[in-house]
């Protein structure tokens, strides 16, 4: 029936509105935080004549990028005026906001998924560039800049041009102890920080299937680390076991109808795509950055690599200011690295498989002395069930700070950052040049080598702590 | 948004390849509610280098950005653009930029133009070796042109005609309401709504 497609092109299909050159998408659920939406909200206001929110019922706020994870309580006066603006603009506009000290805040990119707001063949929109995790559900999810963020408070649409499609293939099973971050940092090694750039990316292949929704998040969130549009997996029954029951997932013969349409959005077997890269993630081993965007990474068991190494003229300059910054020298082990602080959290790693993975090496274990980590849960709902479980403890008992829910150390706009030249292995989505803090200097790892390698005080693999 | 027919100014060349948002602006600066007042925040960290091509005397005046590719990559950050604008700049060159920042910059009026790498190659070139010589974009003949340099660039058709006129977006689609109504009484009704203990059903599905 009609012309074959993808899974992105049958998600998109259903969203136009109007079409053109640009076709004008509707927008199922808007996320917004207090970090890219106040200048929004005041455009709205200042237009003559004023604007109001078109579907506040389809908005959702939270309380993210600023706020601090050590205390409930905001002392800091630039946060204050930043929440509470958010706070006024949610109140006047009747939109559903979870602010500090909620029990559901959280990160804007945990906490939708796991009220279940999120559901297969929806659009979604945030002022974030890693909305692109809600891509795990089947899901059209795109980061925009705050006059997106404006045209949608305002009217519910986006005009966007339809992007190339790329199918990332991952072929085989990968080792146990191999975690989606090491797939995607893999990828990202493989094809490079702008290879899906224009390119909408779905994920396919066994390791896909066999994935649990945490993984499928923190895979679709570092889509854009690739340059990619959007990164989308299709819906299956892990999609639904873990939508089941959220307090916004449909109920009785709602959810019937609602998995009947779900069970379309798969990519029709005979459609092709515009690009197609295959990796082998069969002999894969946990990888690690040694550079300051998020490809370049090498297997935590290699070295430093040396800049002539590069075939590329651009990689190899880019290499070398890399190496520059990290104050590393080409051959050097990765396992000699030495940090002094460690990550575990993000829109990328924060959720509770994560924390669970992470625990598992830390139990009976102690950190490294002179080493500082902080475990800092994507949610308030995730820390809960962390506790629940026994997680909180195991942290703290290991030595770590067990903290609140934020972005925290992802990206050096609160109180948790990271002081001078300090290294620290962590488990978010940029190394960039001062993301972590003015002069930091990043280490991307996938959770379980973030728990390792707090305890060895060095980059390591959990295998090495035995 | 007051009409765009293109940019002239003098050149500022950034060799490098990958500028990404956290560089344009670092997030500490992106913590104020206003959408101007980011000059200062422009490439905080590398203009305490004192050799930075922004703290050259030569360019004080300059406003046309030419850099490498993968110009913009990262992080969402509008303030990226604003700071860039509010230090006077009005044009960017690049062979690429970050898709997000692409579409920032041309909802606030900045330049962003994708220029083949040869081109902005040469372009780099020209600059450095003579800061004075002025670079044009022109978007009516789509082309960008320094001295001896000339090429042509590609824009999104509906994007160059916004900047043309000036036009609101918002305004434009807040012009499509029955489009959108219609669509709205075709969605699935499972999809989720909230807020319903704040606000009262309304008639939109």
């Amino acid at each position: 029936m009609g012309t074959p497609r993808t899974l992105y092109g049958k998600v998109w299909d259903r969203h136009v509105v109007d079409p053109g050159t640009a076709d004008l998408l509707y927008v199922d659920v808007h996320l917004v935080h207090e970090a890219t939406s106040a200048q929004a909200f005041a455009g709205l206001a200042e237009a003559e004549p004023r604007r109001g929110v078109r579907r506040p019922d389809l908005t959702l706020a939270v309380e993210d990028h600023n706020v601090p994870t050590d205390s409930l309580t905001v002392r800091d006066p630039v946060t204050l005026l930043q929440v509470g603006t958010l706070r006024q603009n949610c109140a006047t506009h009747g939109i559903e906001l979870y602010p500090h000290g909620h029990d559901r805040q959280g990160i804007v990119h945990v906490v939708g998924p796991e009220l279940g707001i999120v559901q297969p063949g929806m659009s979604v929109v945030c002022g974030d560039s890693h909305t692109s995790t809600h891509g795990a559900f089947g899901a059209l999810a795109f980061g925009v800049g705050t006059s997106d963020v404006e045209h949608v408070l305002a009217t519910q649409t986006l005009a966007l041009a339809r992007a190339k499609t790329m199918a990332v293939e991952f072929v085989g099973v990968p080792p146990r102890g191999v975690q989606a971050k090491d797939l995607m940092l893999a990828l990202l090694a493989e094809i490079g920080a702008n290879g899906a750039r224009g390119y909408a990316v779905e994920y396919r292949g066994e390791a896909i299937r066999n994935s649990s929704m945490e993984a499928r998040m923190t895979i679709c969130n570092l889509s854009i680390e690739a340059g990619a549009r959007v990164g989308m997996i299709a819906p299956d029954e892990v999609t639904y076991e873990y939508l089941r029951d959220r307090p916004y997932a449909p109920v009785g013969d709602d959810w019937d109808a609602a998995v009947a349409d779900w069970e379309s959005l798969r990519t029709d077997d005979d459609a092709t795509f515009d690009r197609v890269v295959h990796v082998d993630v069969s002999s894969l081993t946990p990888f690690v950055t040694w550079g300051t965007n998020p490809s370049q990474a090498v297997p935590l068991a290699e070295a430093v690599p040396h800049p002539d190494d590069f075939p590329d003229a651009e990689d190899r300059r880019a290499a070398e200011r890399a190496l520059e910054y990290m104050d590393l020298t080409p051959g050097t082990k990765m396992r000699d690295i030495l940090v002094d602080v460690v990550f575990l959290g993000s829109c990328t790693n924060g959720r509770i498989e994560d924390l669970r993975q992470a625990a598992e090496v830390l139990r009976g274990r102690k950190i490294a002395a002179g080493v500082r980590m902080l475990v800092v849960p994507g949610s308030m709902t995730v820390r809960r069930q962390a506790e629940e479980e026994g997680l909180g403890k195991v942290f703290h008992d290991a030595g770590a700070e067990w903290r609140l829910a934020g972005c925290s150390m992802c990206l050096g706009m609160n109180p948790d950052r990271l002081a001078g030249a300090q290294r620290c292995a962590s488990t978010s989505n940029r190394n960039y040049e001062g993301r972590q803090g003015t002069h930091a200097r990043t280490h991307l790892v996938s959770p379980a080598v973030a728990a390792a390698t707090a305890v060895a005080g060095h980059l390591a693999v959990p295998a090495d702590l035995d | 948004m007051r009409p765009i027919s293109g940019h002239t100014g003098t050149g500022i060349p950034l060799r490098r390849s990958g500028v990404d948002t956290d560089q344009i602006i670092p997030s500490g600066f992106c913590r104020s509610l206003r959408k101007t007042g980011y000059q200062d925040a422009l490439f905080a960290t590398w203009r305490v280098d004192p050799d930075f091509v922004l703290n050259d005397p030569e360019r004080a005046d300059a406003s046309v950005l030419v850099t490498g590719p993968d110009f913009g990559t990262g992080s969402s950050r509008e303030h990226a653009v604003w700071a860039l604008r509010d230090w006077g700049i009005g044009a960017v060159i690049a062979p690429s930029f970050g898709d997000i920042f692409w579409r920032n910059a041309l909802r606030n009026g900045l330049l962003a133009v994708r220029v083949p790498e040869q081109a902005t190659t040469a372009l780099l070139d020209l600059s450095e070796a003579e800061p004075w010589t002025p670079i044009t974009v022109d978007l009516v003949g789509q082309q960008v042109r320094a001295s001896d340099v000339v090429a042509d660039f590609e824009i999104d058709a509906d994007a160059r005609q916004r900047l043309l006129l000036g036009r609101d977006e918002i305004e434009l689609t807040l012009g499509k309401d029955d489009l959108i109504k219609a669509y709205e009484r075709g969605r699935p009704r499972w999809l989720p709504r909230l807020g319903q203990d704040l606000v009262r059903a309304d008639s939109h599905d």
